[in-house]
């Protein structure tokens, strides 16, 4: 490059620049970088694939778990996995949902604005054992503990159970739908509300009818992240609820007739089985069928709802564009 | 036309209607001095409030019961424990200065060095990789790629950031383990350097994500001052882009180090979980994170064992937070050098 | 409610006397209704808006010193002045918008037939309803254009479905596009080309009833077809309304107000009828501006 500096105007350019060799370097180096980490995906998703697809057919979707872990299906698994992040998003959704509307609508520039945003940010970078550990010192020991002692109701509430593990999960999560909120609400242009408010409406009106219609994609799809990180957690289920092996669903009846999920009771999920198994089963060879089918279960299962949350995503946006 | 007219017209129909549509006739004093209803408007106010602020509450919660108890761990034993202890070894028949975490034994030892070693030999190499990694895709993703390109690539780092750990974790224990092995011809076959593979495959999508934000939020402006200078496009990219990112760039490769320091599963599958005082990479490892995953199960609540794991957490909690502050700091001020 | 009539002198000796920032007094000429008309015979409009000596400081910063003017029943009032001179902020305190913004405060009085509209236990949304505003940049709803002019009506709680399209429809024939709409209502307002948003905006203020329209550079964002046919529609509105508009546009004033007010650092200048503002100024500051001296 120092040449084009000493000659002249126009012999720069007539004259070929000399070939660039750390340019050619450096790019097929940032193509590689890029590319060996998402070859490592394929990769994964193939290997798990190949090794435990055979294993999952019907009856592994639907049945229960047998002889010792080594047969049968990984249904409780399933349905562990549902009930919880289910029962997480309830709490964790319309939190998160308030909290960004707080941030947007009505913080505006002042200190607790900061404070909050700066818990987000920390939130979000908490060690999930951590999490663990909050769950079973302030929900189990503290909450549950002293709710039977309010309640007058034994061991019921100071527990590892469903409902403190989604507890725990949905803090977890927080932090995911309170940012995934926040940029969907930024995302609505404030001419909107200065319009809605010129013709009368109140502050709840103009969130109610204009912000919150026009943000429901962002919405939306910060939800189904957060049910896909929920489904994938290990760390804070370890002690608050989650079991090996139970013979029995984490169901009931209500008043004794309608059935319905019992948030008291422990559950099977399905990382968690993934684990155990991985680390402590009996006999590693014969499960490896069933480690990798249920892998690929779980596997299957969080790419589809990270695949529908991106496809949602540009499919929104794109509408958006249009507009 | 007089006004009387229009007055009287058909929107006259409900003088009694105070404040609603179409009955109020012009500037009546009942419409503009009418009451407002605020009181449903004041508790959603309230409400949106306190969802806020239980972000707050919450991250305070974790520390106050981190540290509480955590804080009956020095009630029963020496903090000078949490490095080593005079022990009385029977091999060797003598007592010697040993930095060991053996919490099942008569004499339990809590020295946390093992365990930070076993941390960070873990996440530097991790974050070492994932940050060489994920800046060079950045750049890519950012500068190089064309926007269809880019539609393909960003998704699929979304779905790669998706895989559970414990998905990862598995993949690592049974197949990279087994290929590190064999290629390396190593000893232990799970140890640190199998356990940073797997932690940087986690970490990297965080470091290519945020980097490529900083990246982007270099004003076009610049590189088009760059260009008509007669730079190249790599030239511009090292001499221009980068340094103009770097704040955004290192604050993501904190954060990385962050979640590579947290990382509980990988590390619990895959690092061989043996706590030693070691500087080797390819030796077995325990980690933080691992001794919590693999111990908090098996304690007596409110034993001294109990008090130090949560001690432990409240260790990496501290650390975790320190980071994020440092993060957060760098990016604030960088946000604020942008808006002048 | 007295109505003011006042010949052609004491009204430009009232609107002077405005001019000069001294404390106003009011020559209550009569309290007993008389036809319109004056000893010279023209026409001139009872005030329906007074506003009298308005600050307005957001935070530190002084945006209106004392500006006074009147408006008048179903005319047209042009503000013009230069940019940043205060001309927008002026209007968006006729309809209490600026009280959004952080460390506002006004001093002075604005007052609607009588009303101080600042004053205490005014009720602000009704006042929105009364008081409507069109911005310069078009923004409807993403919503469909039904929705989108029956926006003010919902909100407002009108829940006849019969009287809510009764009102859409006399609303999008008073802004001239019923015709090209009347067969697309629930297609997406977005649909629409820039000229024809703006006027979906219209429709959707007037939906409501108001009494006065306020517009912000309407037609700034328009081409010139466009901005013709929203002159137009101003022409037409103000046998029914009372129209407040700003306008950079010194010949889009000239053409479409009755009155004009020169503005300049947040200090009304000058304010009089547009004939004489634009062809005799007492101003010279107003004389500068309009002769092109700046701005």
């Amino acid at each position: 490059m120092d040449a084009v500096l000493t000659t002249s105007l126009g012999s720069a350019i007539s004259n070929p620049s000399k070939p660039d060799l750390r340019a050619l370097v450096l790019d097929i180096l940032v193509r590689v970088f890029t590319l060996i980490p998402l070859l490592v995906l394929v990769y994964i998703f193939t290997k798990i694939y190949r090794q435990g697809a055979h294993a999952v057919t019907w009856e592994f979707l639907t049945a229960a778990p047998s002889g010792g872990m080594l047969e049968g299906g990984i249904f409780p698994c399933i349905f562990g996995t549902l009930m919880v992040t289910l029962l997480m998003i309830l709490i964790a959704l319309p939190l998160g949902i308030c909290a960004a509307i707080y941030l947007v609508e009505y913080g505006g520039s002042g200190a607790l604005v900061g404070w909050i945003k700066a818990a987000v940010n920390n939130l979000a970078g908490v060690p999930s054992i951590v999490f663990g550990l909050f769950g079973v010192g302030f929900f189990i020991l503290f909450v549950g503990r002293n709710l039977d002692h309010l309640l007058q109701t034994g061991l019921l509430f100071g527990q590892p159970c469903m409902l403190w593990a989604s507890a725990t999960l949905s803090v977890l999560v927080l932090p995911v739908i309170v940012v995934s909120t926040e940029e969907a609400l930024n995302a609505v242009p404030q001419s909107h509300r200065t319009a809605s408010l010129a013709l009368g409406a109140t502050k709840w009106q103009t969130i109610q009818n204009v912000v919150l219609p026009q943000a429901r994609g962002g919405i939306l799809t910060g939800a189904i992240l957060a049910i896909s990180r929920g489904a994938g957690e290990t760390a804070p289920i370890l002690f608050t609820g989650c079991a090996y092996f139970l013979p029995h669903l984490p169901v009931g009846n209500l008043f004794g007739f309608i059935p319905m999920v019992n948030p008291m009771k422990q559950f099977m999920e399905l990382s968690y089985h993934i684990f155990v198994m991985a680390t402590q089963s009996i006999d590693a060879e014969k499960s490896l069928p069933i480690q990798y089918g249920t892998t690929l279960v779980l596997l299957a299962l969080t790419f589809m709802l990270n695949f529908c949350a991106i496809a949602y995503r540009i499919h929104f946006r794109k509408q958006l564009r249009q507009a | 036309m007089s006004i009387s007219a229009e007055r009287k017209g058909g929107n006259n129909a409900s003088q009694g209607e105070v404040g609603s549509l179409g009955g109020v006739p012009a500037f009546t004093r009942q419409a503009l001095l009418a009451p407002r209803i605020l009181i449903g408007e004041r508790i959603l106010e309230t409400l949106v409030l306190l969802a806020g602020l239980s972000t707050v509450v919450i991250i305070a919660l974790i520390f106050v019961f981190l540290f509480k108890e955590a804080v009956f761990f020095f009630k029963t034993a020496n903090p000078l424990h949490l490095i080593g202890q005079q022990v009385y070894d029977l091999w060797d028949e003598k007592t010697s200065f040993k930095i060991i975490w053996q919490t099942v034994s008569n004499e339990p030892k809590y020295s946390l060095i093992p365990l930070f070693c076993g941390s960070f030999l873990v996440s530097l190499p991790a974050t070492l990789i994932a940050a060489v990694f994920g800046i060079g895709s950045a750049v890519y993703l950012s500068e190089i790629a064309s926007s269809k390109t880019r539609e393909i690539l960003k998704p699929a780092l979304e779905l790669l950031a998706g895989i559970p750990s414990v998905v990862i974790g598995f993949f690592v224990l049974m197949v990279v383990a087994s290929l590190v092995q064999h290629w390396l011809g190593l000893k232990f076959r799970l140890n640190a350097f199998v356990g940073a593979i797997g932690v940087a495959l986690a970490t990297f999508p965080i470091i290519a994500t945020l980097s490529e934000d900083a990246l982007r939020a270099v004003p076009s402006e610049l590189r088009q001052a760059s260009y008509a200078l007669g730079a190249t496009r790599w030239q511009t990219i090292i001499e221009t882009v980068l340094p103009a990112a770097v704040s955004g760039i290192s604050a993501s490769i904190i954060l990385g180090f962050g979640r590579a320091l947290g990382e509980t599963m990988i590390a619990l599958m895959a690092t061989g979980n043996a706590a030693l005082v070691t500087g080797n990479i390819f030796s077995s490892v325990r980690t933080m994170t691992a001794t919590n995953a693999s111990e908090l199960g098996e304690v007596v609540e409110g034993s001294e064992h109990y008090a130090a794991l949560f001690l432990v957490g409240a260790v990496l909690f501290t650390l975790t937070f320190i980071l994020n502050v440092v993060a957060e700091m760098i990016l604030s001020r960088m946000r604020r050098n942008l808006r002048m | 409610m007295g109505v003011f009539i006042m010949t052609d002198e004491e009204d430009r000796a009232k609107t002077e006397s405005v001019a000069d920032s001294a404390p106003v007094r009011h020559k209550i000429k009569t309290s007993v209704p008389r036809t319109f008309g004056t000893e010279s015979g023209e026409l001139v409009q009872p005030v329906k808006i007074q506003v009298e000596n308005l600050d307005f400081y957001y935070g530190l910063t002084r945006a209106l010193k004392k500006a006074s003017l009147l408006i008048r029943e179903r005319s047209v009032t042009a503000l013009i002045g230069p940019s940043g001179c205060g001309k927008s902020t002026f209007l968006r305190c006729l309809n209490r918008m600026n009280d959004d913004i952080p460390g506002a405060r006004t001093d002075g009085r604005v007052l609607m037939d009588g009303i101080d509209i600042y004053g205490p236990g005014i009720n602000v949304v009704a006042l929105r309803r009364l008081v409507g505003m069109v911005f310069q940049k078009s923004n409807p709803f993403p919503k469909s254009i039904f929705d989108n002019v029956a926006y003010g009506l919902k909100i407002g709680g009108m829940s006849d479905r019969e009287e809510v399209e009764v009102r859409v429809e006399e609303s999008l024939k008073k802004a001239a596009i019923w015709e090209e709409v009347k067969d697309r209502l629930d297609h997406s307002a977005l649909e629409l080309s820039g000229g024809q948003q703006q006027r979906i905006c219209i429709a959707r203020a007037l939906a409501v009833h108001p009494e006065i329209i306020l517009m912000d550079e309407p037609a700034s964002a328009l081409d010139p077809i466009s901005t013709a046919k929203i002159e137009e529609l101003i022409h037409i509105l103000k046998q029914d309304y009372t129209i407040v508009i700003v306008t950079h546009n010194m010949q889009q004033a000239a053409r479409v107000s009755d009155y004009t007010g020169f503005f300049l650092t947040g200090e009304m200048i000058e304010f009089d009828r547009t004939q004489t503002i634009f062809e005799v100024p007492s101003d010279k500051r107003t004389e500068d501006y309009i002769t092109g001296r700046f701005g």
